[in-house]
């Protein structure tokens, strides 16, 4: 497998494309010669029943793990991650399902959190001043722009918001600093009824935006709500890829447990 | 499809503008006045000590009237809590990262005898036995900072080790001899500088001419100032720069700092090596106040430092806590201590107080914490 050989249609040149990786735990096979795609400007749901090596996926894609072998490509270019910090700063965000937020820290902090900004004049080079009153701005921007600005003072600390506030404090954080690719791992699963509706409504707003997102989820009503495709993983590779408008869910988790053939027509 | 469309449109109508009002009122609703006290302590924690202060003030002055309430009291309870204040910056730091630093105290009775043994002894210039002194707090907590992070052992077992060595260091250093104030004086008085009295009501009345009355009988050292700018650069080291971010998040929850792309071991080291620098610093104030130089000095500095940040308001568990925090606790240990002295109880009640204040401090911080589970 060549990293020349164009295998989509020239004109997708998917965001993020993996072929054939591959990771063992010892014995233990997480990642069998697993293939990914996630298009330009759409939401790919990722299913999986529990060791299927649906989260070493999104940990190699991430640059937590680092395959045995395989390759991996952002917009048509060959990329290899050591840290999640390189992949980050490559443009791959990652909203983690504990969110990675610091409770005492306010909304504004959190969102620059481990990417302060400074001030550029001769103060902030002398003193390594923060630009808080910009920090803030943006921050308050972001949220803005995905619609969670009932959240009241920037400067209130993150604990004292709801679930599902958290959640799109997380959210804004990656899509303000995700220029290529959003991943969010189980963003549901912690919430209510309602604040999950928030999130699945936060998620269209980012792809709107022009974003491509990976989502990450057990829930099926969620997926199959807001999903344009749904890879689905099975003993360590996709088997998969369906869309949900010609599938049902009942159908998504037969594949998924291995009850049902995987479609031929779709996959890939 | 339909029934997600129809779903999706109920909440966007229904949702925005009942859910936050409605959850909050709720919660009101349900606990009344006591929920809203916490709220109101988990969003401003360092007004407790200052209420606890002014408590303070407002008790002594009615147990021991015209003595506690005299300027030179005042000056004097500054004086007998500015090595404690420093220290107590030093160990904010510490434990705002979820560490303790059993070892403040003796790095600055070790630095005070770096300084004073290498420049009055050894006879080296003050130019270079000053920041000798100050290189050795340094490196001190920067060995501290080291353990920690890159063995992974709890700070407390760390600093309690290094306590001992740094002890024992101290005692090879010094030979157990104690430096006399004359000697300091003659060969290297700038180590004494942080001792100089200031009046203010003199120092206003012959620079500026200004007949400031409400300054009379006030005395201070340099050593109050020192104690200031210290307290001021780590305010804002804390406050206003991305170190002082990654300090608070590094205590917080060291996992989502890690996440979060910060550096939480560079951060440690940073903490460890500021906090041992600061002792220093606390030492040059040490040999100010006592004149002299004694390896015996400042034994209960350890401790006081830690109940200075606890009363100060500042978590045992990181994370949360403040410099103003901090000076506020020195300052409540000092007027209690002060306080019941004047009003004629003996030493024994000042210890008891101060261990009341201490549990006192912790129960609110824990009581405070829970608002975010």
């Amino acid at each position: 497998m060549s990293a020349a050989t164009p295998i989509e249609p020239a004109a997708l040149v998917p965001a993020l494309k993996a072929r054939a990786l591959n990771k063992r735990y010892g014995r233990v096979v997480a990642l069998d010669n697993a293939d990914f795609d996630l298009m330009p400007n759409e939401i790919l749901a990722v299913i999986g029943d529990n060791g299927a090596g649906k989260s070493t996926l999104i940990k190699a894609l991430t640059g937590a793990v680092s395959p045995d072998h395989g390759e991996i490509w952002l917009n048509g270019q060959p990329v290899s991650f050591k840290s999640p910090i390189e992949a980050r700063n490559l443009g791959i965000e990652t909203v983690y399902q504990n969110l990675a937020l610091s409770p005492a820290l306010s909304i504004a902090d959190n969102m620059f959190l481990g990417r302060e900004k400074r001030r550029e004049d001769l103060i902030g080079r002398m003193f390594r001043t923060l630009d808080k009153p910009y920090m803030q701005k943006v921050a308050r921007q972001k949220l803005t722009e995905l619609g969670l600005l009932t959240i009241q003072n920037i400067n209130q600390p993150v604990e004292t918001l709801s679930g599902g506030q958290r959640q799109g404090v997380a959210v804004a954080r990656a899509a303000a600093f995700g220029s290529r690719v959003v991943i969010m791992d189980e963003p549901t699963a912690a919430l209510g009824v309602k604040e999950s509706r928030k999130v699945l409504e936060t998620i269209l707003r980012l792809k709107e935006r022009g974003l491509p997102i990976v989502l990450i989820s057990h829930n099926m009503p969620h997926v199959f709500e807001v999903a344009d495709r749904i890879h689905i993983h099975r003993l360590g590779k996709r088997i998969a890829v369906i869309n949900p408008k010609n599938h049902t869910m009942s159908d998504a988790v037969a594949i998924m447990t291995g009850a049902m053939a995987p479609p031929l027509d779709e996959a890939a | 499809m339909s029934d997600n469309a129809t779903g999706s449109a109920a909440a966007e109508r229904g949702l925005p503008p009942s859910e936050p009002g409605g959850v909050a009122s709720f919660e009101e609703a349900d606990r009344g006045p006591i929920r809203r006290m916490q709220e109101f302590l988990h969003r401003f924690p360092t007004s407790i000590p200052f209420i606890v202060l002014l408590i303070g003030v407002v008790i002594f002055s009615f147990a021991a009237p015209g003595k506690f309430l005299a300027p030179f009291n005042f000056s004097l309870i500054l004086q007998q809590v500015t090595i404690i204040a420093i220290l107590g910056v030093a160990q904010t730091l510490v434990i705002l990262t979820a560490g303790i630093d059993l070892s403040v105290g003796v790095i600055m009775i070790l630095a005070s005898v770096v300084m004073g043994r290498t420049a009055v002894v050894y006879g080296v210039p003050v130019e270079i036995a000053f920041p000798l002194g100050l290189l050795a707090g340094l490196a001190c907590g920067f060995v501290n900072g080291v353990i920690v992070t890159k063995l992974r052992l709890p700070p407390f077992i760390v600093t309690l080790g290094t306590w001992s060595i740094f002890g024992a260091l101290n005692v090879w250093y010094s030979k157990s001899e104690t430096i006399r104030q004359a000697d300091v004086q003659e060969t290297a008085p700038f180590l004494q500088w942080t001792g100089t009295i200031i009046k203010p009501y003199d120092f206003f009345s012959n620079t500026l001419g200004l007949d400031l009355g409400f300054l009379k009988g006030w005395v201070l050292n340099y050593g109050s100032v020192v104690m200031l700018i210290v307290a001021a650069v780590i305010w804002y080291v804390l406050n206003k720069t991305a170190f002082g971010r990654h300090v608070y998040a590094s205590g917080d929850d060291p996992d989502a700092a890690r996440l979060a792309g910060i550096n939480t071991d560079r951060t440690l080291i940073g903490v460890y090596a500021l906090a041992g620098f600061i002792c220093a610093i606390a030492a040059w104030v040490l040999i100010g106040r006592i004149g002299g130089v004694s390896p015996q000095a400042g034994q209960t500095a350890n401790l006081d430092s830690i109940t200075a940040v606890v009363i100060g308001g500042t978590s045992l568990f990181g994370g949360r806590g403040s410099i103003v925090g901090t000076l506020v606790g020195a300052l409540i240990v000092g007027v209690f201590r002060n306080g019941l002295a004047l009003s004629g109880l003996e030493l024994l009640w000042q210890d008891f107080a101060v261990g009341v204040l201490i549990i006192v401090a912790v129960t609110i911080d824990q009581w405070i914490r829970k608002i975010s589970s």
